[in-house]
């Protein structure tokens, strides 16, 4: 039967856990970076409403946090279950990036984000504000080799071949910082601080709505909104510059991307379409003349390569990668007018009362997600039809497996994760919901979330909290 | 030669996974015993009582599983597609308890569910990891760098042997942790549950130790050829030390004794283990050099570990001191 390719089921159940598991280090990555940004405001002011805020956020970090590792418990098995020949051929090189980002992460979870949580009040200020900073500093550190190991399946270098086929390294330097390495970094580190102002200036929208007056609301919305309005341009070009590496070294994508099955000089920019794999063409295309060559190649005549450059048999699926771009573009875009609303109420100085900018916000909140997991399905759709692009194809990567397996494990991973994950965010959501007041309290977790690290003292903290905590909302 | 760095690796992997066994073991014990403790208060203690550390304890697992696919490329391609359906409903496993640590507190209407998941999720979690032992015990099919065998060869009567004795031996680690933990009724519900699993522990380890040599002519010429048991025989030796120890502390109510020898008999299986394998690390076929990965990834990986690895230790054993003595009767909480 066709539908039971294990190859296919394989790709499904890899898309299925890492997209769930790409969601909670996303946050992470920007809610650590927000914290160490509202402690420093808080040391350097004094202000009450960034310590607030700290200790709101503080816990919806920690139950994240806690989702992100077992979660990505699953991935780093992931290779070995579904793509074991993958993991033999490409794990002499990726292998040892992943190791890394393992020893990282470990080290930042055993040790600071214990202190982080912790709370200020017992190991002062200092040796807190530094452990903060490291948790953040230690979730870019982790993206940068997991980046690192995704951008060299993208574009390889550095690496020689063996008698057993199996991929070597030669030069460090030049696997880690692989050509598309930088731009990727660049462009997924800004894409997780931007769906983290998404987050956070949704909270704070929705208890403007209800109390326009609320002091940490106003805050942590007005930071979201100065967020979006400064970073969304830049991750526009950010985007565009990686759009260009990507001509350089996987044009096939970009083709996909953009409809092209044709090369021309002067390639129109197609808006809307269904590409067609079969028929070899975009139907019902809503094209703009020339604009195409012109953003591809910054020339109104370039040449743009269509994917008919390609054998079939090489080509991504244009209609998958061609809608997520066009709704993560959209989405940059929306994020963009939305600091730009907000930039103008400002200037009105009515930031606070402008209800339809809230809604919007409020509406925006869990768009970052959507725009995160666009850009990775164009990535990794448009890498196809190879593991590691032009050397190693999907087809042969795959473990020797059963179908009926594979097809089994990724149901009970569509059920589990659903229930899980489905009961986490219910949580987080109830987190979020309660109004952040003035002088929230600096327990360090809610007594129980200790056990996002390993170092005690949360829970030496806690006595007696409990019985303050949960189901304080209907 | 002893100092190659593929030998070195297979000795720190091998540290990760005893590391793991020694640290998650006490942890998932506790979660297969929960359901054989009825109140509220004792659940909430015994969750306590590990709930600090449980999280760095499992850490060792993706340091084992990351780290051998980092190392060992082909020894993880061939055993994870070997093991998939226990590696799958493992990993399934420990994100309901991982989870539940967070989301009982989190809810009262929900908690005997997350109760639940903690219980189940423990005692699958241990389990297929026995089965998992097993299966590589028993020697895993390799043709042309890969798997050879079909997606049920892991069970066999030997594998679900072996996930018993792992989930009774868990159960004890964990009883003789609560013996050591807490007090009152709850630790001598704890002595109870460990007299009678201290004894089941001994005696499946030895029908193990039995069974083990019969699967492969290799385990046997490595126990039972004169003069190599002259190598070998320490370690049943030791092993009835621990057992004496484990007993008498159980009768006697010593508090830390009972603990200490149920992770000796741990530690000495695992000795015992890596006896019956060297040098391989797939058996029958794949060795430690054939599976390394080439020295420039050996090299490059081990510079982290050397600076890491004795941090991470400093922290870990920071934090089971500052936990040290009882968990108190009003908890944490």
């Amino acid at each position: 039967m066709d539908g039971f390719d294990p190859v296919l089921l394989a790709r499904w159940q890899f898309a299925f856990t890492v997209s769930f598991h790409i969601i909670f280090p996303a946050f992470t990555i920007g809610l650590a970076s927000y914290l160490a940004v509202l402690e420093a405001l808080w040391l350097a002011t004094g202000r009450a409403s960034f310590l607030s805020l700290f200790n709101y956020w503080k816990k919806i970090f920690a139950v994240t946090f806690a989702m992100g590792v077992v979660s990505g418990l699953v991935m780093s098995y992931q290779f070995g279950t579904n793509w074991s020949v993958f993991a033999d051929k490409a794990g002499p090189v990726i292998g040892p990036l992943m190791g890394y980002e393992v020893l990282t992460a470990f080290f930042l979870e055993a040790g600071f984000l214990g202190v982080m949580l912790f709370g200020l009040n017992k190991v002062g200020r200092g040796l807190h504000f530094i452990a903060t900073l490291m948790v953040a500093i230690g979730t870019f550190i982790s993206a940068f080799w997991i980046l690192s190991a995704n951008s060299w399946m993208q574009t390889p270098d550095g690496h020689a071949i063996n008698a057993a086929g199996q991929f070597t390294p030669v030069d460090w330097w030049a696997i880690i910082f692989n050509p598309s390495f930088p731009y990727r970094l660049v462009h997924m580190v800004i894409a997780a601080y931007l769906t983290t102002a998404l987050v956070v200036g949704a909270v704070g929208a929705w208890h403007l709505l209800r109390d326009k007056m609320n002091e940490p609301a106003r805050v942590m919305f007005s930071m979201a909104m100065w967020m979006l309005a400064l970073v969304a341009p830049v991750q526009i070009l950010a985007g565009d510059m990686h759009g260009l590496n990507t001509i350089e070294h996987q044009p096939a994508k970009i083709a996909a991307m953009e409809g092209h099955f044709e090369t021309r000089a002067g390639a129109p920019l197609i808006l809307f379409g269904w590409p067609d794999m079969e028929a070899e063409e975009t139907l019902y295309e809503i094209a703009i003349p020339q604009l195409g060559s012109l953003i591809l190649t910054h020339d109104w005549n370039g040449v743009v390569n269509g994917l008919k450059e390609w054998p079939r048999e090489d080509r991504p699926n244009a209609l998958i990668v061609f809608w997520s771009f066009r709704i993560m573009v959209g989405l940059g875009f929306l994020m963009l007018g939305l600091g730009l609303w907000s930039l103008w109420g400002r200037l009105r100085r009515r930031l606070y009362d402008m209800r339809l900018l809230h809604i919007a916000a409020l509406l925006m909140g869990p768009m970052g997600f959507v725009a995160v997991l666009a850009g990775w399905v164009t990535t990794e759709a448009g890498r196809q039809p190879y593991t590691v692009y032009g050397l190693l194809r999907t087809s042969e990567s795959a473990a020797p497996v059963a179908a009926e397996a594979v097809a089994a494990s990724l149901l009970a991973f569509i059920i589990v994760y659903f229930a899980v994950f489905g009961a986490g965010t219910f949580y987080l959501l109830r987190l979020m919901a309660k109004t952040p007041h003035r002088d929230e309290p600096d327990n360090p977790s809610d007594a129980h979330l200790r056990s996002a690290g390993i170092v005690p003292a949360p829970a030496l903290e806690s006595v007696g909290e409990l019985q303050s905590h949960p189901e304080t909302r209907p | 030669m002893i100092f190659d760095l593929a030998f070195i690796w297979a000795g720190i992997i091998a540290f990760a996974v005893l590391a793991y066994v020694v640290m998650d073991g006490f942890d998932l014990g506790i979660g297969i015993l929960f359901p054989f403790y009825k109140s509220e208060a004792e659940r909430d203690r015994m969750m306590n009582s590990v709930a600090p550390v449980w999280d760095g304890n499992e850490t060792w697992l993706v340091l084992g599983g990351g780290g051998l696919f980092a190392v060992f490329p082909l020894a993880y391609a061939i055993i994870m597609p070997a093991l998939y359906a226990p590696i799958i409903i493992m990993l399934l496993a420990l994100v309901f308890r991982g989870v539940a640590f967070e989301f009982r507190w989190r809810t009262t209407r929900g908690k005997f569910l997350w109760d639940w998941s903690f219980a189940l999720g423990s005692l699958a979690a241990t389990f297929t990891q026995g089965i998992a032992l097993g299966t590589i015990v028993q020697g895993i099919p390799v043709a042309d760098r890969a798997y050879a065998g079909g997606w049920w060869n892991w069970l066999t009567l030997f594998s679900l042997f072996t996930g018993l004795a792992l989930v009774v031996g868990y159960a004890l680690l964990g009883a003789t942790w609560l013996i050591l933990k807490t007090e009152g009724q709850l630790q001598d519900r704890s002595y109870r549950f460990a007299r009678i699993l201290g004894p089941a522990t001994l005696i499946l380890i030895g029908l193990v130790s039995l069974w083990t040599p019969f699967l492969e002519p290799l385990y046997m010429e490595r126990w039972f050829t004169w003069p190599r048991m002259l190598y070998t025989i320490p370690v049943p030796l030791l092993v009835a030390a621990a057992a004496y120890l484990l007993l008498n502390g159980l009768v006697r109510r010593q508090e830390r004794t009972p603990f200490l020898a149920s992770l000796a008999l741990f530690i000495l299986s695992f000795i015992g283990i890596g006896i019956s394998f060297y040098p391989y690390i797939v058996p029958p076929t794949l060795t430690i050099s054939d599976a390394a990965a080439p020295d420039e990834s050996l090299g490059f990986l081990l510079v982290g570990a050397v600076v890491l690895v004795p941090i991470i230790l400093a922290y870990t054993g920071y934090a089971y001191w500052v936990f040290r003595g009882k968990v108190g009767t009003e908890g944490y909480h």
